[in-house]
């Protein structure tokens, strides 16, 4: 999801007896559905695992600011160009609700951001993907936002208090945006021609890149078993999965379009649909820098983050002086 | 710019236009008070008028230990100490 | 009211709409590139208010012409030469520290203007103004402060500022130069001449730049050609070329 593949300790989960009284404790806390808060005491591993994940999800906002925002200057009506502004701006705040959930963990957000951009922190892999005409505005919306809510909303009720609170807000915003993209997608499949063929190729190229935004199985993985005993992970990659394919086929067949997967038909016997496996050799590409867009996504944040050094210098200084000149004036 | 000073954190709470006491709703960064308030009208309440905002830095925030735990398992690193809890949890969500 | 009345009224809230129009669209391209989140945030909300004017202003413009355009119709089919916005406005944003010194300048001027509009005998007029003034109070006292603090900062920030003062200067006259039509519009009670902000403007300016160490440049020169069409610069061409491109190009769609 906007957090994939967070490594935790990499040791299988310990059993209540196996763990130290401080340890078992935090485990029943966690097991009887009490919210950790930045005070209590906790795990060194679950304090490092959630400063990965919350804050690769806070840079997947933050990046993913980027593809919508490269839309913005051509949004075709006044309207839809107030609506997708404020959508990217949205993201925006909840990157920064997301950095100051991070930083009770004891991190700093300029720590986050060098980590960012040194490549030691990741973001979510659907944001190198290019943003080529309107109707992936729409797409982007509708099924990028469709899946990140998938995530989300079990989120709201993990372990970690300010996470969780974080989440609710990011959900409350976050509704409107998976509605906006619908909208400019239902627009377009019932426009002229060259609409719906946007629109289409649109889909085209965003359905399996949305698939791999829940990350590859984690069925067997030891991580994942850790991050879900500590309710920091609420369900399992697979999970997620079959559920945003079971809510999206039927919306794209309200559009009258198709998604691109020949497999893709509903099983009644699982009461679920069936569908291919994205390309997972893409996937690990993008992971790894080679997606079409890392470079210049990471550039472009980069970039904002120096050119924006003298206006937070400046202003940083300016306070000092004041502050100076009123404990002089006292 | 990795030395460079960063913005002080500060907490918002913020009285909205029905009354109720301030309530904490989150955290931002601003280099004084001044521009906290203006950043937490730009983040937080989307310039609603008639709401009153207070901002604390973060640092100045004294906050109880929590009840149920000795000092023997309090976090080494002191900086948790300075961040009282986070969000409030809008009331259509429901206990949480 | 005769035809003549209407399309000084028309010329009117044109330029008014496209002041709005222009600067959001510059403002908008922060979004995501800013120099902090909070500031990210903080020009996203401007550049939403300037949109929403934008609407209220050329919906208006379109009813008063009555050839059945609306504001999108206004804001997406028209060419250079039929936009009226201040020259100042379309330039590019090249950095934080012009951007903020073109949000100052420009605030400055439509805090007691638009104070000023909301006496207009025409009511629509004066509603549009009183909404817009709200915002306009917020962005002065937002980028007033910016102004103090950046030119007050570090010897770095006070000579970037300076530059886009020294920059910025010859097109912020502009505004006060009165022409024919505003001498119309005033004549009817819709609006007062812009010259006389000039004075509210200047105090307020010359506050802020003592406040914030930045020396006011003596140049008593104005670029003109904005307001009335006659002359714009070559950035509003790209600007538009940009902006309407997804209309020009699919004539007759819906989006």
């Amino acid at each position: 999801m906007y957090a994939q593949m967070v490594k935790s300790t990499g040791k299988s989960v310990q059993a209540l007896d196996d763990m130290s009284p401080e340890e078992r404790a935090f485990q029943e806390r966690i097991d009887r559905g009490e919210k950790i808060e930045p005070k209590d005491w906790m795990p060194d591993a679950y304090r490092k695992n959630l400063i990965r994940q919350i804050g690769q999800h806070a840079h997947s906002e933050i990046v993913g600011q980027l593809p919508e925002g490269n839309w913005i200057t051509r949004a075709p009506t006044l309207e839809r160009k107030a609506n997708l502004l404020a959508k990217v701006q949205d993201e925006a705040g909840h990157g920064l609700y997301l950095y100051c959930a991070a930083e009770t963990l004891g991190v700093s957000r300029d720590e986050l951001f060098e980590m960012l951009h040194s490549g030691k922190m990741k973001y979510s892999s659907i944001f190198n993907y290019p943003t080529l005409t309107w109707a992936d505005m729409g797409a982007v919306g509708w099924l990028v936002d469709g899946a990140a809510i998938m995530n989300q909303v079990p989120l709201q009720r993990t372990s970690y208090g300010p996470y969780a609170r974080a989440m609710v807000r990011i959900c409350k915003e976050e509704s409107f945006h998976q509605r906006q993209g619908y909208h400019i997608m239902m627009t377009m499949a019932n426009g002229t021609p060259e609409q719906k063929r946007m629109a289409q190729d649109a889909l085209n190229r965003f359905w399996y890149p949305a698939l791999m935004m829940f990350g590859p199985s984690d069925k067997d993985s030891v991580h994942s078993a850790q991050s879900m005993a500590w309710k920091i992970k609420m369900n399992t990659n697979d999970e997620l999965r079959q559920k945003f394919v079971d809510e999206t086929a039927p919306q794209a067949e309200f559009l009258g379009l198709s998604i691109p997967d020949e497999n893709l038909k509903w099983n009644e016997e699982r009461g679920n649909y069936d569908f291919s496996e994205p390309d997972w050799d893409e996937f690990y590409n993008v992971v790894s820098g080679n997606g079409p867009c890392n470079v210049e996504r990471l550039e472009a944040r980069k970039k904002a983050w120096s050119d924006g050094a003298w206006v937070r210098e400046g202003m940083m200084a300016h306070a000092e002086k004041k502050a100076m000149r009123k404990q002089a004036a006292e | 710019m990795s030395n460079a000073k960063e913005w002080p954190l500060w907490e918002v709470f913020i009285r909205g236009q029905h009354g109720m006491s301030h309530r904490h709703v989150g955290s931002l960064h601003a280099p004084d008070a001044e521009r906290a308030i203006k950043n937490a009208r730009d983040v937080y309440t989307r310039r609603n008028e008639g709401v009153s905002i207070w901002v604390v830095e973060a640092e100045n925030i004294a906050a109880s230990s929590p009840s149920d735990k000795g000092p023997l398992y309090d976090p080494a690193r002191d900086k948790v100490y300075r961040h009282p809890t986070f969000y409030d949890i809008p009331e259509e969500v429901g206990k949480m | 009211m005769t035809v003549s009345d209407n399309t000084a009224l028309f010329e009117f809230l044109l330029r008014q709409g496209d002041n709005a129009l222009v600067l959001g669209h510059r403002t908008s391209e922060w979004c995501g590139v800013g120099p902090v989140l909070e500031e990210d945030i903080a020009l996203a909300n401007t550049a939403l208010d300037l949109i929403g004017q934008t609407q209220l202003w050329l919906a208006l413009a379109g009813e008063v012409e009555d050839k059945g355009r609306d504001a999108n119709d206004l804001a997406y089919f028209r060419d250079p030469y039929d936009f009226r916005n201040l020259l100042m406005l379309e330039l590019p944003n090249e950095d934080y520290g012009r951007t903020i010194m073109r949000q100052f300048l420009f605030d400055a001027f439509q805090v007691p203007w638009l104070t000023a509009l909301q006496e207009s005998n025409d009511k629509r007029v004066g509603d549009i103004a009183a909404k817009s003034l709200k915002e306009a109070m917020y962005h002065l006292e937002r980028s007033a402060e910016t102004v103090i603090a950046l030119g007050d900062g570090t010897d770095e920030s006070n000579s970037k500022m300076q530059q886009a003062l020294e920059f910025l200067w010859p097109y912020a006259g502009e505004v006060f130069a009165d022409d024919e039509n505003d001498v119309s519009v005033a004549s009817k009670g819709i609006a007062p001449l812009p010259s006389s902000i000039h004075d509210v403007w200047n105090s307020t300016i010359n506050r802020t730049f003592s406040e914030a160490c930045l020396k006011r440049p003596e140049s008593q020169f104005a670029h003109s050609g904005g307001r009335e069409g006659f002359r714009h610069t070559e950035h509003l061409g790209h600007m538009l070329a940009t902006m309407q491109t997804l209309q020009r190009s699919h004539p007759g769609a819906t989006w």
